[in-house]
């Protein structure tokens, strides 16, 4: 097991570059630092988790990393994107080409049906899957004609990987994908975004609380007080149903 | 309490794109009840003002000649309070700057300080009492014509042109509207004006001396109108009466109360559309803030908070909306009632119109603004007020959408952003509704409004473009033989003619009467034709009376009844003759006979009143000058004129009304988009932040957000023309005054202008809407549970 101040993919194909962010919010007097001059380096097909207790920027790192958010110092570019510089218009079109997320709340719009919340994004993507492949990659084509309030937490969660994958991201971003699921539905979820990165080749990151998931990916970061403190790389990945909490 | 004060004021600042727009509807229907109603009361009062202090006259009788000491048997009349003798005769006059010959009525000056029909001196003074060519002019004429103290003018009396001055410039309340009678529809003031002069001065000018042709009787309170008119003619009769009338057979009176009628009824209708629409935004509005403050409401309620105490809270926080809106109303309407009433003098000619508002009619908006907020917000306060606290503390149950019916439909749009528009259309179909009824309600002001100028441009096509095709109608001061009729054909310039013989009568059926003009017309005529609504030239049968519809609706007569026709004029006969057929003309109250059945009836010879002609444009100004000199003409009417003034006189009245509810229209339409795209944009945040977290473009957003409204104004739109339609339908038959009958006419483009009017609203709104869509904030969507 190698350990490493800042995360460095090992060589080959790297597309995430992050370079010093730090991202400080502040409100009235208060600053606070959610991230501090944070570094680290994604590879192509990676699977990533990221470990640290509540409040120690995980959200906001993964925000950054998807083009949701700025950094307020530092560099992020994927590929030729330089996302720290982009405005909304260049941040909307890297999502809208290259990025999937599921949340923790899956986020599904409830006037759709499951097919339908997925076809909503193959319409815009560039490189879309067909929408019922990828119903049938997360097992849920015999749900497809239901709409998200006829739906289980786990499935509308699938609904969302399902969602996110259809326009073959370069990288799946997943924040608590696991957070609202019971241990069996949890695995199930988890099962898929291994498929994904391995079939698809995608770049995978998840944050989790629960430490055991550390054990699919590539690599494990851990963050602290919006730092990194350590990034671990795992000789052998677990399969997610080998993962016991 | 203060808490919740705060809280109120909060809820305002965040709600405050949604207010506003309340505020604007509300604001709307306020300045539209002050302007018109307060309009409609200062109106009535001025002319009840008016009259009273230029005593007005109450019954109005003329004749051919009689020696002034019947005054003092007319005195005698009981009922009587004041009689005026005077001598009125029309003239041709020659206008400084006015190619065509023009019309004055001349006058005898009453008696400043204690006569009936008081002038108001404007400007300059009253004549000298001997001063033989001295005249106070018209306002209204003057102002038409340029003319200024000194001014000259000159005039055709007894067959030799006479030079009048311009001394002084009155009104006259017995002249508000000046129009000339017997034919003539519309005060065109440039070619007809009223000119009173010395009374010596004019029966010396007119061979009237010591003797009068018209008289006006004020009458005593409680007099019995119709039996002093009877008396009257009686001892008229002798002296050549051509009929007595009260007030309401006055042209100049009925008139103007006409009109001043008709702001009544748009002073209730228009605040009325307007209030309700506000009602409805209210209510939305209400609705939204009441699910969206669940929560706040469970924890004042944990607290100890009464179910009144909230249901209140939430009606005291319509109210604060209500009295913005009513404050901003108010003003607003007072700034346009000043500057209406700016407008309204000069159209009116009062000596005095004063807007001023009396308070009743604020404490009425007040009520009405109030009402208006509670009727509102009163079903979502008391959804508020009992909810359980505990149910309260819960979310909203999550939105459940099924397979709605819709999706039939559906299957047919591969779009999913449509989609999602349709069910949330589908899964709220009353608020669908409500802002549908809005536009719609929007479209049909603005068509009906647009629709309301067809028709009149209609009217003014099928009345002078259709029914008189001569471009000049010459009328002889008395009836003349065929031989003057030979003399206007020879005129230079003239390229055709044909004559006419038109008789003063007054037509009775059963008790009601009517004063009129009947024209004889030739059943081979071109020139003059009688065209209905439809632009049908009705055929003129053998004999027998041919009434406008409106003629006979007024008298309650129908074809093949017996009417009874007093001539007024020459040997005065009287006879019955049958009605034959209407006409359904769009302008006036006119009575047709056959040429030759009217020649029979009067047993006369081949006599003419006057002629159409048909001119050579380029010798026009040659045509006038000979027409100004002829001693027998009494008045020239220039069709192309005569169209001019009226569409003046149309305009002028209707395109302050028009641009006003234009812009109340947009702001309905503009209130409504806006709102209605607010209230999605708050319940429906999270997945639209959800959907740009997607990569979907600011734009797109902006496109699903409204593009639900562009549904509903698309569904709405073809109600609101339906109902603009119906609505100008209604107005058309029951918009009839004797001026005119309203046909239906509504053109594309009116139809084409509500669309885009409500197009631009939109517009307007979504870039409005659209800024709220830009300071989305994507990351707090995800941190918090739907
Ligand atoms: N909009 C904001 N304004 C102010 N501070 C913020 C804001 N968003 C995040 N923070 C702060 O930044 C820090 C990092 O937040 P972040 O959401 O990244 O934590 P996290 O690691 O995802 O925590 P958790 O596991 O609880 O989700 C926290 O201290 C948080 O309070
Ligand atoms: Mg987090």
């Amino acid at each position: 097991m190698a350990t490493a101040r800042h995360g460095t993919a090992d060589g080959t194909d790297v597309v995430f570059h992050v370079h010093a962010v730090s991202k400080t919010y502040q409100t009235g007097d208060v600053t606070v630092a959610a991230l501090r001059s944070v570094s680290l380096d994604l590879a192509a097909g990676e699977f990533v988790v990221i470990l640290g207790p509540s409040g120690s920027g995980k959200s906001t790192l993964l925000n950054i990393l998807g083009g949701l958010d700025t950094p307020t110092a530092g560099d992020v570019r994927f590929r030729d994107h330089w996302l720290s510089q982009a405005g909304d218009a260049g941040l909307t079109r890297f999502r809208r080409e290259h990025v999937g997320f599921v949340f923790q709340f899956y986020n599904l719009i409830p006037s759709l049906t499951a097919l339908e919340n997925v076809i909503l994004v193959t319409e815009i993507a560039r490189h879309p899957m067909d929408a019922s492949e990828a119903l049938r990659r997360v097992g849920l084509t015999e749900r497809r004609n239901h709409f998200p309030s006829q739906l289980s937490g786990g499935e509308q969660q699938r609904v969302a990987i399902a969602r996110a994958i259809a326009k073959t991201p370069d990288i799946l971003l997943c924040d608590e994908p696991t957070g609202a699921l019971d241990y069996p539905t949890a695995k199930l979820v988890l099962d898929v975004l291994a498929q994904v990165n391995q079939q698809l080749r995608t770049l995978v990151a998840v944050i989790t609380h629960n430490t055991a998931i550390a054990a699919m990916a590539d690599r494990v970061v851990r963050l602290r007080s919006g730092e990194i403190i350590e990034v671990t790389r795992n000789a052998a990945k677990a399969r997610p149903d080998e993962l016991e909490w | 309490m203060a808490m919740l004060h705060r809280k109120l004021a909060r809820d305002l600042a965040h709600l405050r794109g949604q207010s506003a727009a309340i505020v604007l509807v509300l604001a709307c229907g306020v300045a539209a009840f002050v302007t018109m109603r307060a309009m409609y009361l200062s109106l009535l009062r001025s002319q009840a003002t008016y009259y009273a202090r230029y005593r007005f006259a109450d019954v109005f009788a003329e004749l051919k000649r009689a020696p002034n000491w019947v005054a003092g048997r007319i005195r005698e009349i009981p009922g009587v309070a004041q009689v005026q003798t005077r001598v009125v005769m029309d003239v041709t006059l020659n206008v400084p700057g006015l190619r065509e010959p023009a019309v004055g009525r001349l006058i005898s000056m009453p008696a400043s300080e204690s006569g009936l029909n008081a002038l108001f001196l404007r400007r300059g003074r009253f004549p000298e009492p001997d001063a033989p060519n001295e005249v106070i002019a018209s306002e209204a004429f003057a102002a038409a014509n340029h003319l200024r103290l000194g001014s000259r003018l000159q005039a055709i009396i007894r067959g030799r042109w006479q030079q009048l001055t311009v001394a002084g410039i009155a009104l006259s309340p017995e002249y508000i509207y000046e129009i000339r009678g017997g034919g003539s529809l519309f005060p065109d003031n440039r070619r007809f004006g009223v000119l009173w002069m010395p009374p010596k001065a004019l029966a010396a000018a007119l061979d009237m001396k010591g003797a009068f042709n018209s008289a006006a009787v004020s009458l005593r309170p409680g007099a019995n109108e119709a039996e002093v008119i009877a008396a009257m003619v009686r001892i008229l009769d002798r002296y050549g009466c051509l009929g007595a009338y009260g007030r309401a057979d006055q042209i100049s009176h009925r008139f103007i109360s006409d009109e001043i009628s008709q702001n009544r009824i748009s002073a209730l209708i228009i605040p009325a559309i307007f209030l309700l629409v506000a009602a409805l935004l209210v209510h939305l509005s209400f609705s939204r803030l009441v699910s969206m403050q669940r929560a706040e409401i469970a924890v004042l309620k944990a607290f100890g908070f009464t179910s009144r105490r909230i249901a209140i809270h939430y009606l005291h926080f319509s109210l604060v909306i209500a009295a913005a809106g009513y404050a901003l109303g108010c003003a607003v309407g007072w700034v346009f009632g000043v500057r209406l009433a700016a407008v309204y003098a000069e159209f009116y000619r009062f000596p005095l119109l004063v807007y001023r508002p009396e308070p009743g009619v604020f404490l009425w908006a007040g009520i009405i603004s109030a009402g208006t907020a509670i009727a509102g917000a009163l079903a979502p306060a008391v959804r508020a007020s009992a909810l359980p606290p505990a149910e309260a503390m819960r979310p909203e149950a999550p939105q459940r959408f099924r397979p709605g019916r819709m999706d039939r439909l559906n299957a047919r749009f591969h779009s999913a952003a449509l989609r999602m528009m349709l069910r949330n259309v589908e899964r709220r179909p009353w608020r669908a509704l409500a802002s549908g009824f809005a536009i719609c309600t929007a479209i049909m002001i603005i068509v009906v409004e647009f629709g309301l100028f067809d028709s009149l441009d209609r009217i003014m096509e099928l009345g002078f473009r259709d029914a008189q095709r001569s471009d000049i109608t010459v009328t002889f001061n008395e009836a003349r033989s065929t031989r003057a009729a030979q003399e206007l054909a020879r005129l230079p310039g003239v390229l055709a003619s044909e004559t006419f013989r038109a008789v003063p009568v007054r037509l009775r059926f059963e008790h009601r009467s009517r004063k009129t003009s009947l024209l004889g017309l030739s059943a081979d005529g071109r020139m003059r034709l009688m065209i209905d609504q439809e632009g049908r030239r009705a055929r003129m049968p053998p004999d027998g009376l041919i009434l406008s519809t409106t003629l006979a609706e007024l008298l309650r007569v129908r074809p093949g009844d017996s009417l009874q026709v007093e001539v007024l004029e020459g040997r005065r006969l009287v006879r019955r003759l049958p009605v034959t057929a209407l006409v359904d003309e769009p302008l006036g109250t006119s009575a047709y006979m056959n040429r030759r059945a009217l020649s029979r009836m009067l047993a006369e010879g081949a006599l003419v009143s006057g002629a159409f002609l048909q001119a050579d444009t380029s010798q026009q100004q040659v045509l006038y000058q000979r027409l100004k000199n002829l001693p027998a003409v009494a008045a020239v009417t220039v069709t192309r004129t005569a169209l001019d003034s009226f569409r003046e006189t149309v305009d002028r009245s209707m395109a302050i009304s028009l641009w006003t509810l234009m812009v109340f229209a947009a702001i309905i339409a503009a209130g409504m988009i806006y709102n209605g795209a607010r209230i999605a944009l708050s319940e429906r945040a999270r997945e639209l932040a959800t959907l740009r977290i997607l990569g979907f473009t600011r734009r797109e957003i902006i496109a699903v957000l409204l593009g639900e409204q562009a549904l509903i104004m698309a569904a709405a739109l073809p109600f609101g023309f339906l109902a603009g339609y119906g609505l100008l339908a209604l107005l058309a038959a029951r918009l009839h005054t004797e001026l005119y009958r309203m046909p239906l006419v509504l053109r594309t483009a009116s139809y084409g202008w509500a669309f885009v009017m409500v197009l631009v609203a939109a517009v307007v709104s979504g870039l409005l809407v659209g800024q709220r869509i830009a300071r989305l904030d994507l990351i707090a969507v995800l941190k918090a549970r739907e």
